[in-house]
């Protein structure tokens, strides 16, 4: 419903998915197993929390039995004395108060005990979730938009929250109430219950016509909403190409369109659903005239008594609310589940190789940085093979090039080099060591990259640059930030270092945001550097600068560099050329040159008119 | 906030019948009681069965016009609501679509999104509750008041303490709640940010470890978050069974007091079970009003962030009088000549300019090319020609016509922009394409295409022009990307091109061919390209050399290698001396 770009650094997850009356989940079983599996730890709390439900309940259906007797008393005791003796009644209404007093305790204990457990239900959701993302191979994101995940996270994850612990104790208060009732009515008097009970058919009736309405009218709402925020979302971020082409009143009529129809199902959705109040209202009614017929006759033959009556009619009242709350819960228990089966997917989704036995190890002292790719073969998914039996040998401390067309599987190799995704034939190694053999953590702690799509987050610009090192001092970030030719950038903003980049990082241009990228990776201070396109927004004359800089770091480590602007690269000591994934061209620049083939052509178009 | 009342303005007969409707309902529901007590008193203590009858039809009646009554109300509340918001979100998008990029800085993209759209579904939620249930608090409130007070009058003094200590705690609640909610909901939106940041750096925080890091972060604001929720539900749902328990506890001093004026012969059993009832309803009220405490102070945030957009003016603006004197772009008289006369701008909140006396002419049939330093100010430059942002000294002129005195729809007819991050939309890659010129035939596309270099992969496609593009265009690559968002330009076909680096996704040769063929088939056309490329611009008639906003050089390749310092370093450090001549 809500589609996300995976641009760099793009907040947008605006409007979001919210609970669907009358979304239905694929497997309703399994799936509340599953969420019920969460509530485990608080097992004996819930038959606590379910016990002063009852508890509570039973109070409140009792009550009014005890307040008409009470009334009876007084009718009773003036009739036969014309005096009310009132510490009788006294007594009477102690009894009561103590009655409602616990009832309300009980309620609250209930209540509090189970918001407790809910929100730790919600938290430890939330939490797996967060922690489940980062053991998520990134093939699983490929396939997902970050507006889906988002959604899960909150959108879901909230409406497990409010409406998990409230479903669960709505239930059991109701059906309750419902079976409490139905007894207290019973003892006062069969025949008035069975007149009671005839209303029955009709209300459960009413209720059914009008929950199924309103669930298609909500989920039409849900649909056409859906679709207007996703414009909505699409012609803002996309705004500066809306007004350079007037697109603005196309987009307007688009909305307007939707918007209508969006009112129509939104006005209806509403007005059925509020229908239910008032039927129940009006049926509660109708039973109250029978029962009150049915009681007169009863009482003129004096099988009740005057408080009697008025004790059932309460009850009467109290009969049609828990009905049309359970056909509700239901309702709600139904999306709670379709929230649940779409979190709990992303909790049960299948990991990364677990790496438990994976102990291989580059001793940082005896580190020399020699990599070599034997026949890899790798495709993102089995049909489209990017990179096909790619060999190649890189001696430590050299610094490689890899030049070629876009789509030539330059990123892809950075990527399958830091294990982002798992070969499906050859190997590769470093100092001899296969990298299948060390542990995540441990391969991509060599490593240093920055990326063509930068990444900043919403904090303060040395925030930015420390993430390289979270340990670093203020002294190495600057000094990083320096060896980036950045330094001086930040010192003219008026805060400085302090600078907040916003969350849309629009307060920086594009070059700037590479150097700080840049200086984060020089920070990081790794053994082997990675630079995707790192300076593509870059001037040449700053980039030179920085590389100058990179070279005096970098000085006997291996790193990699990928760019278009060839020269960038010139001075390599080797420079791969790749097209379709396969090494075409393997030399320095001037060998190449030589050659006279696909990197010289590459190399003289740039001077071509 | 005020503001947003004029959207129910149109509504005001219809909010007024609803009212009526509300207000009979209520008074059916007020009747009822009375029936009741009536039934009970008269009917059944004294079994008279055709009075109970009677009474019951009539009861009936009454019950009856008061459910036609509240599914009246809830027929218009929700239309009003419905219909209320619907402008309201009209006129938000309305508004945005108006926004020129300052004001978009100013709020962010997302705050934005979720302005148009959360924010106008609470408001919507609210106004039907408002309508439905909350209006209905007062009249039956009061109804109640003055029925039970005809039933007792000696008994009202119950009502008054039950009031006071029901107001009581409500306000104490209001104070414990109001400023969290809005801390509830700021923590929310952190967690969104820092769960999205996860997502879109996810390479980033692998490559450097920092998983652990970030989940770190991530249960912070989870733990603040839980801690606050479970506070601020405790208190609310402690809302609950404390009414029950004064509404309990009034019935029973109801009684006792009752007990003894009955006793005293002051009054019926039935009026007291009557006035029961009454003060049961007047709680109510109070407690249907206690909702409003609850929702106000959300739905008020909603509401401000909304009117806030709405009182935004946007700082660009269309002249009262359009000097312009081509009206379409088809117009021959229309040359293309874009002048910068003293030009100066500073970012919006930016105390310093970013732009700084800027002249230059660039003249249609050729290309002007602007050059320098990351963060120069190339690409503000550039923005400031479709009036993305304005002057903020000096004046830019098209063929002599200041640009702020054409509308704007006019001004960004002439010109095709092509921006330094591609962007395209949702559709089909011909879809995108028209988006230049709604009226475009299929071989302008194609030659369109074909200029921009797209041609070979679009072919190459299975479905060709008719290829889904998603929402962002992530399922081309960055190259393919930035090639269709210039054949999006070209079909447009204006006589003004303006390219901010957008060739910088291109190799070098596919960047060559692009140009020749752009030189060729738009020979007439006023060319403007931003670029870090020497080769991009080495034959360009005139290069502007930028340097901190300043203009250091003008000139071609030649001159300007003669006498730019700037730009001889640029030069020198892409090419070598002899790749120079
Ligand atoms: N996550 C992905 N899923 C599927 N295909 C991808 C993905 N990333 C890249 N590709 C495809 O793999 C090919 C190589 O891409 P890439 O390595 O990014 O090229 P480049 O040489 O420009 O860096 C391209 O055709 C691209 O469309
Ligand atoms: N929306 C903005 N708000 C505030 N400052 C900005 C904004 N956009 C760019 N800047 C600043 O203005 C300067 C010029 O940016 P820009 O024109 O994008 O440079 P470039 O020459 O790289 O295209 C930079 O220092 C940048 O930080
Ligand atoms: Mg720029």
């Amino acid at each position: 419903m809500n589609k996300q770009t995976k641009g760099n650094n793009s907040m947008r997850f605006g409007p979001g998915r919210a609970a669907v009356p009358g979304e239905k989940p694929k497997n309703f079983k399994k799936t509340m197993k599953a969420l019920l599996s969460y509530l485990k730890p608080y097992r004996l709390k819930l038959v606590f929390i379910f016990i002063f439900a009852i508890a509570s309940t039973i109070f409140s259906i009792v009550s009014p039995k005890i307040l008409g007797s009470a009334t009876d008393y007084i009718v009773d005791s003036l009739k036969l004395s014309g005096m009310v003796d009132f510490s009788r009644l006294f007594y009477i209404l102690t009894i009561l108060g103590a009655l409602y007093l616990l009832s309300s305790l009980f309620l609250y204990i209930q209540s509090f005990m189970m918001i407790g457990i809910s929100q730790k239900v919600t938290y430890a959701l939330r939490k797996d979730m967060s922690e489940k993302m980062d053991r998520l191979p990134l093939k699983y994101f490929d396939s997902k938009t970050h507006g889906e995940i988002l959604s899960r996270v909150t959108n879901d994850i909230e409406t497990i929250n409010t409406t998990l612990g409230q479903s669960l104790t709505q239930i059991v208060t109701n059906v309750c109430t419902l079976v409490g009732v139905l007894v207290m009515m019973l003892s006062i008097n069969w025949i008035m219950t069975l007149v009671a009970l005839l209303i029955l058919p009709l209300s459960s009736g009413l209720i059914m016509l009008i929950v199924k309405r309103s669930q298609k009218y909500f989920a039409n709402q849900q649909k056409f909403l859906g679709e207007i925020n996703g414009h909505i979302e699409e012609m803002y971020t996309g705004h500066i190409i809306v007004k350079a082409f007037n697109g603005e009143e196309d987009s307007i009529k688009k909305f307007e369109k939707v918007n209508n129809k969006l009112y129509n199902s939104a006005w209806k959705s509403q007005f059925f659903s509020g229908l239910m109040m008032p039927m129940m209202n009006f049926v509660g009614n109708l039973a109250f005239v029978f029962v009150c017929v049915v009681g007169g006759l009863l009482a003129a033959r004096g099988s009740v008594s005057i408080g009697q009556i008025q004790a059932f009619l309460q009850y009467i009242k109290q009969f049609n609310h828990p009905i049309a709350q359970i056909a509700n819960v239901v309702n709600v228990l139904q999306s709670t589940a379709a929230a649940a089966e779409r979190v709990l997917e992303f909790v049960k989704e299948e990991e990364e190789l677990s790496e438990e036995n994976k102990h291989a190890k580059i001793d940082q002292n005896k580190f020399k940085g020699d990599i070599t790719f034997n026949n890899l073969s790798f495709g993102y998914n089995e049909d489209t093979i990017i990179i096909n039996d790619f060999n190649c040998e890189v001696k430590s401390g050299q610094k490689v090039a890899i030049v070629g067309p876009t789509g030539a599987g330059k990123t892809t190799l950075v990527k399958i080099l830091m294990r982002f995704y798992e070969l499906n034939k050859g190997s590769i190694e470093i100092d001899g060591v296969n990298i299948s053999d060390m542990s995540r953590d441990n391969l991509r702690a060599l490593f240093g990259m920055v990326l063509q799509d930068t990444w900043l987050f919403n904090g303060t610009i040395m925030e930015n640059i420390r993430y390289g090192n979270l340990e670093a001092s203020d002294e190495e970030v600057y000094k990083a930030a320096k060896a980036a030719h950045i330094d001086h950038f930040i010192n003219t903003l008026p805060q400085g270092y302090e600078t907040v980049i916003n969350e849309e990082a629009s307060n920086i241009s594009q070059g700037e945001k590479q150097l700080l990228t840049i200086a984060r990776a020089i920070l990081s201070n790794r053994s082997i550097m990675i630079l995707d396109e790192a300076t593509s927004s870059v001037d040449t004359r700053t980039e030179i600068l920085i590389q100058m800089a990179m070279n005096n770091l970098m000085h006997g480590r291996t790193s990699f560099i990928i760019a278009h602007r060839l020269s960038t690269i010139k001075d390599a000591d080797v420079i791969l050329v790749i097209n379709n994934g396969d090494i075409v061209e393997k030399g320095s620049h001037e060998e190449l040159m030589k050659r006279n083939g696909f990197y010289a052509n590459l190399y003289n178009s740039q001077f071509k008119q | 906030m005020i503001k947003l009342l004029k959207y129910y303005k149109p509504y005001t007969a219809l909010i007024l019948l609803t009212l009526l409707l509300l207000f009979l309902q209520v008074m059916a529901d007020l009747a009822l009681p009375n029936y009741m007590a009536k039934i009970i008193n008269n009917g059944i203590a004294l079994g008279n069965i055709s009075y109970i009858l009677i009474k019951g039809i009539q009861m009936l009646i009454i019950a009856f016009i008061g459910g036609l009554c509240a599914v009246g109300v809830g027929f218009f509340a929700s239309r009003i609501a419905a219909k209320s918001s619907m402008h309201m979100r009209e006129d938000v998008f309305k508004k945005v679509s108006d926004f020129s990029n300052a004001e978009f800085d100013k709020f962010s993209t997302a705050s934005l999104i979720t302005r148009s759209t959360n924010d106008i579904q609470q408001i919507q939620m609210v106004s039907v509750m408002l309508l439905r249930m909350v209006c209905m608090a007062p009249i039956m409130g009061i109804g109640a008041l003055i029925m039970a007070y005809k039933s007792s009058p000696s008994m009202s003094w119950t009502i008054f303490l039950a009031l006071v200590i029901v107001l009581s705690i409500m306000i104490t609640f209001f104070f414990i709640t109001s400023s969290r909610f809005k801390k509830l909901q700021k923590l929310v939106d952190k967690l969104n940010l820092i769960m999205n940041e996860r997502l879109t750096g996810m390479l980033v925080i692998r490559a450097f470890n920092t998983q652990s890091y970030e989940e770190k972060r991530f249960d912070k604001t989870n733990k603040e978050l839980t801690s606050l929720n479970l506070f601020v539900n405790r208190v609310m749902t402690f809302m609950m069974p404390m009414m029950m328990l004064i509404m309990n506890g009034v019935s029973i001093l109801i009684v006792w007091t009752g007990a003894k004026m009955i006793n005293m012969g002051a009054l019926e059993v039935g009026d007291m079970l009557a006035f029961i009832q009454y003060t049961m309803m007047i709680i109510m009220s109070f407690m249907l009003i206690s909702m409003v405490f609850i929702m106000m102070p959300k739905a008020l945030v909603s509401g401000q962030r909304i009117a806030e957009v709405l009182q935004t003016q946007s700082n660009i603006k269309d002249p009262a009088e359009n000097k312009t004197k081509y009206l379409n772009k088809g117009e021959s008289e229309l040359k293309g000549y874009v002048e910068f006369k003293n030009v100066s701008f500073h970012y919006p909140d930016a105390a310093e300019d970013v732009i700084h006396d800027l002249s230059f002419t660039a003249k249609p049939g050729e290309t002007t090319a602007l050059i320098g330093s990351t963060g120069s100010g190339k690409s503000t430059v550039v923005n400031l020609i479709p009036r993305f942002y304005d002057v903020t000294q000096g004046e830019i002129l098209i063929d002599g016509v200041d640009i702020r005195d054409m509308k704007q729809n006019n001004l960004r007819d002439i010109i095709g922009y092509v921006p330094q991050k591609a962007v395209l939309f949702s559709g089909t890659i011909e879809s995108n394409l028209l988006y230049g010129d709604k009226n475009a035939s299929e071989k302008e596309l194609i030659d369109a295409s074909e200029i921009a270099q797209a041609m070979e992969f679009i072919s190459e496609k299975p479905q060709g022009f008719d290829t889904e593009i998603s929402q962002g265009g992530t399922n081309v690559s960055g190259g393919q990307k930035q090639r269709l968002s210039i054949a999006r330009a070209l079909v447009k076909n204006p006589k003004i091109f303006i390219f901010d680096d957008s060739f910088s996704a291109l190799d070098y040769e596919t960047d060559a061919l692009l140009r020749n063929q752009l030189k060729e088939k738009k020979k007439d056309s006023t060319k403007i390209i931003v670029t870090q490329r020497i080769s991009t611009i080495k034959n360009a008639e005139q290069i502007i050399v930028l340097d901190n906003g300043k203009m250091v050089g003008k000139g071609k390749h030649s001159e300007l290698m003669k006498n730019c310092q700037v730009y001889k370093e640029i030069a020198l450090s892409q090419l070598d001396e002899e790749e120079l001549q």
